[in-house]
């Protein structure tokens, strides 16, 4: 019986206890993503994590767990809250949209509640037009603009979302004032809004904008980055069309854990999760669904989470 | 007629397995409660990772069809709607179960569901490029106005009183504006981490429905346990292909606005059932009689929300933009293959497009046969005892609260909302209005912010939302509706304040 009773508390003490990161991960790993099924994170965080089982990864499963609301605040404000810190529970995050919803207020998680462990993906946003649209360029956007203050309308997947600070910014650099339009049901909802007239343009993801351009129902305009989409190579950056727009609203999507978690089993992610992106096997499944991919390590995450929150912080104190 | 070259692809062993297979599962999980279709088809996408992309799509074509048609089961015997879409089938298939009739109820929602949805998919085969208009001609000032639609469609969803539907309307109404405001990020009435989404719909519906019945057995007592066993009727299948097809009026209307409503992205698989139900009542010769277990209601309900599977998916196919939370599921399906829906599908991949679209078709006949197969023996959970029923209807819901994002927040949620609509039930009001309010609020509000943002922008409010055909033709309907409400109950007061006088 003491037996028994020791050999339950030892179970009980390994299940709930600090892990070492010898033993790490012992157990299937859940992963939060603040957005629903179906969406792009959520398609992108099955794809990358699907390979989390092999004996050169982690050994162990990750099970997607979603849990949608307020444009990932829900999500979030409860991996930053109640969100065990053992290593089992790891979260996507989506940036710029966490740090710009931590600066406008109102949650309970800023980059100090999380440490990042790598990033999968980047998904710039890009400005779309209908097909028949008469801009072909941005320089045509900005020239309406100027003209016609307030009047140039342009749908986005919600308020301090990527979409939103490429708009910003572009307003910004050109010194223009466009109607950003935020849409109910994201990026999807922004597109259709494009597709069938409602607004003159609009900031995508430069996934769904690439497949709606093959589908003949948009044109690119300009993609918000520093480089040129490997996706749409002729399509010229916002830089390159004289507008001063650069990556801050580019999507950076990756994992995270919350903070107080034991550092040897962050330092054990921070070197098996990068590797287990790289698997060629996610990587033909991410390019097969148009999904740009970008691993960066738990030191660059770092960095650009530094560095999103300085322009953030700038671009956001004015309204 | 592209599309009759590719049915032999159905047919191979495999195929044929994944349809089958798709199809019970698909009706087992649309029977569990919160196990909505979005959910289901999410959780089947990683098994189709390992096949290839039409197999793939056999699979979620055919658990999406039969998911749909599952909720009803639960929704007629449990008095539990697995989805929105089957809200309208619980006013009178539960009526029905518990005087007996649950076979006839399962057997006439089944087929109902497959002439629906057999309607809805060949829309989709054959008038795809016109629906994608369709699809694509409600902007924000119309959703609006289609909302409202929807809120005046409550008066007729309460049979008692006018006033204490709109009254629970209006408390659904509220109830919708808890959580983060989409649209602008405020915060409203969040007194709780757990209502920071605002109140999930399922967990809502689970609650707003199945615990007010937990609660009134509760409240019977232990003393007359297993006293009122009800005798579960047989119904020959024969006699339930016979009665739908005498009841056409009821399938009509049911079947035509699920598919037209059914392809309004982002709106339409919610309000199809109770926008059916609603219009089958007005124009049925026997208005009393709904509400008391008229198998015209679940039909109409039925036929609606399974004739909008096809339409519903328009968007997705021809434009590549999903319209419904399913459809974004099942992009991710396509997506995970390389396939772009879109031109591209139809163009580089006929097989695929219309081997799924073919699999949707046949699903739905296997969904009926296997729904007509299990109907008698489901029916006969009216038999169990009370007190056992009671205990297993509390446990579903528990369970299909949590299920739908692993959080107790929601079950909570549930229990709040069900024990509140107890006591409103005391007072004569229902929650079918109520639940109407609470999925209309948000289209309604968020319709009307962006609508607005862009009439700032160009035209004015009064322009954007006031001209243009199809505004007017909305703002015509919604007046005719109220109208007739208005007039339905004069009327109504008229006749009994005479028998009054009489008696």
């Amino acid at each position: 019986m003491k037996q028994l009773i020791a050999g339950a508390a030892f179970a009980l003490t390994a299940l709930t206890g600090a892990a070492t990161a010898d033993e790490y991960p012992e157990r299937p790993i859940m992963m939060m993503v603040s957005y629903g099924a179906g969406g792009a994170t959520d398609f992108q965080a099955r794809i990358v994590t699907m390979t989390a089982g092999n004996e050169d990864a982690l050994g162990m499963p990750i099970a997607i767990i979603n849990k949608p609301g307020a444009g990932g605040r829900v999500g979030w404000n409860w991996f930053a809250t109640q969100a065990d810190s053992d290593g089992y529970t790891l979260a996507a995050y989506n940036v710029p949209h966490f740090i710009a919803q931590s600066i406008k207020g109102g949650v309970e998680y800023s980059t100090d509640s999380f440490e990042p462990i790598a990033n999968w993906g980047a998904d710039p946003a890009v400005f779309v037009v209908d097909a028949d649209s008469p801009f072909n360029s941005m320089e045509d956007v900005v020239a309406y603009s100027k003209e016609n203050p307030g009047k140039l309308t342009v749908s986005g997947a919600g308020l301090f979302v990527g979409h939103h600070i490429a708009a910003l910014q572009i307003d910004k650099a050109a010194g223009t004032k466009m109607a950003y339009i935020p849409t109910k049901g994201g990026g999807a909802a922004a597109m259709k809004a494009v597709i069938a007239g409602e607004v003159m343009g609009g900031i995508n993801n430069l996934s769904d904008a690439f497949r709606a351009q093959e589908a003949g129902n948009v044109k690119i305009l300009g993609v918000a980055d520093l480089e040129r989409s490997a996706f749409l190579p002729d399509v010229p950056t916002m830089m390159e069309q004289g507008l001063e727009v650069d990556n801050s609203s580019v999507n950076f999507r990756g994992v995270m854990v919350p903070k107080g978690t034991p550092p040897e089993v962050i330092e054990k992610l921070a070197i098996t999760v990068p590797e287990m992106f790289a698997n060629s096997r996610v990587s033909k499944k991410m390019e097969a669904g148009g999904s740009p991919m970008h691993i960066m390590t738990r030191d660059e995450v770092i960095e650009m989470w530094g560095q999103r929150q300085q322009t953030l912080n700038e671009l956001l104190a004015g309204l | 007629m592209e599309f009759i070259y590719y049915f032999g692809d159905v047919f191979t062993p495999l195929s044929l397995m994944l349809l089958l297979g798709g199809t019970i599962g698909g009706l087992i999980l649309g029977a569990t409660p919160g196990l909505s279709p979005t959910m289901a088809v999410a959780l089947l996408i990683p098994f189709t990772f390992q096949l290839e992309a039409a197999q793939g799509l056999i699979l979620l074509g055919a658990a999406y069809t039969s998911t749909v048609a599952g909720g009803a089961v639960s929704a007629i015997l449990l008095k539990i709607p697995g989805a929105p879409a089957n809200i309208a089938t619980t006013l009178d298939g539960h009526t029905m179960a518990k005087n007996g009739e649950g076979a006839r109820a399962l057997q006439l929602s089944f087929l109902a569901s497959a002439v629906g949805g057999i309607f809805g998919v060949l829309l989709l085969i054959f008038l795809t490029p016109v629906l994608a208009k369709w699809a694509l001609a409600f902007g924000p000032s119309h959703l609006f106005w289609l909302a409202i639609l929807g809120v005046t469609v409550i008066s007729t969803l309460d049979s008692a009183s006018v006033v204490k539907g709109l009254l629970s309307g209006c408390i659904g109404l509220w109830l919708a504006t808890i959580g983060f405001d989409d649209i602008m990020g405020a915060q409203r009435f969040i007194f709780h981490p757990a209502l920071g989404g605002g109140i999930n719909i399922i967990a809502a519906l689970i609650g707003l429905f199945a615990i007010p019945q937990v609660l009134t057995m509760f409240a019977k007592g232990r003393g007359n346990d297993g006293a009122e066993v009800i005798e579960v009727q047989r119904h020959s299948i024969m006699a339930a292909i016979r009665e739908l097809f005498s009841r056409t009026r009821a399938l009509s209307i049911g079947t035509l606005i699920g598919s037209i409503i059914g392809l309004i992205p982002g709106v339409g698989g919610q309000i199809a059932g109770l926008v059916a139900y609603d219009q089958t009542k007005k124009f049925s010769p026997e208005k009393d009689k709904f509400g008391t277990g008229h198998p015209e209601g679940v039909i109409a309900a039925e036929a609606a929300n399974n004739a909008m599977v096809g339409p519903s998916l328009v968007p997705l196919l021809t434009l590549s933009i999903p319209g419904s939370p399913t459809a974004a599921v099942l992009l991710g399906g396509l997506l995970i293959h390389g396939i772009f829906p879109g031109s591209d599908l139809f163009d580089n991949h006929p097989d695929v497009a219309w081997t799924f679209i073919n699999s949707m078709l046949i699903g739905q006949v296997l969904m009926c046969i296997f729904g007509l197969y299990v109907a008698g023996l489901a029916a006969r959970v009216a038999q169990v005892p009370q007190s056992v029923m009671v205990a297993i209807v509390l446990a579903l819901s528990v369970f299909g609260a949590y299920s739908v994002q692993s959080s107790m927040g929601d079950v909570y949620v549930m229990a709040c909302l069900g024990i509140g609509m107890f006591f409103l039930e005391r007072f004569g009001f229902s929650a079918a209005p109520l639940v109407l309010g609470l999925i209309l609020g948000p289209i309604a509000e968020a319709n009307f912010i962006q609508g607005s943002m862009i009439a700032d922008a160009t035209d004015g409010k009064a322009a954007y939302f006031m001209t243009g055909g199809l505004n007017l033709f909305l703002i015509v309907v919604v007046i005719a509706s109220i109208a007739y409400s208005v007039w339905m109950e004069l009327r109504h007061s008229r006749y009994t304040t005479k028998e009054e006088a009489q008696a």
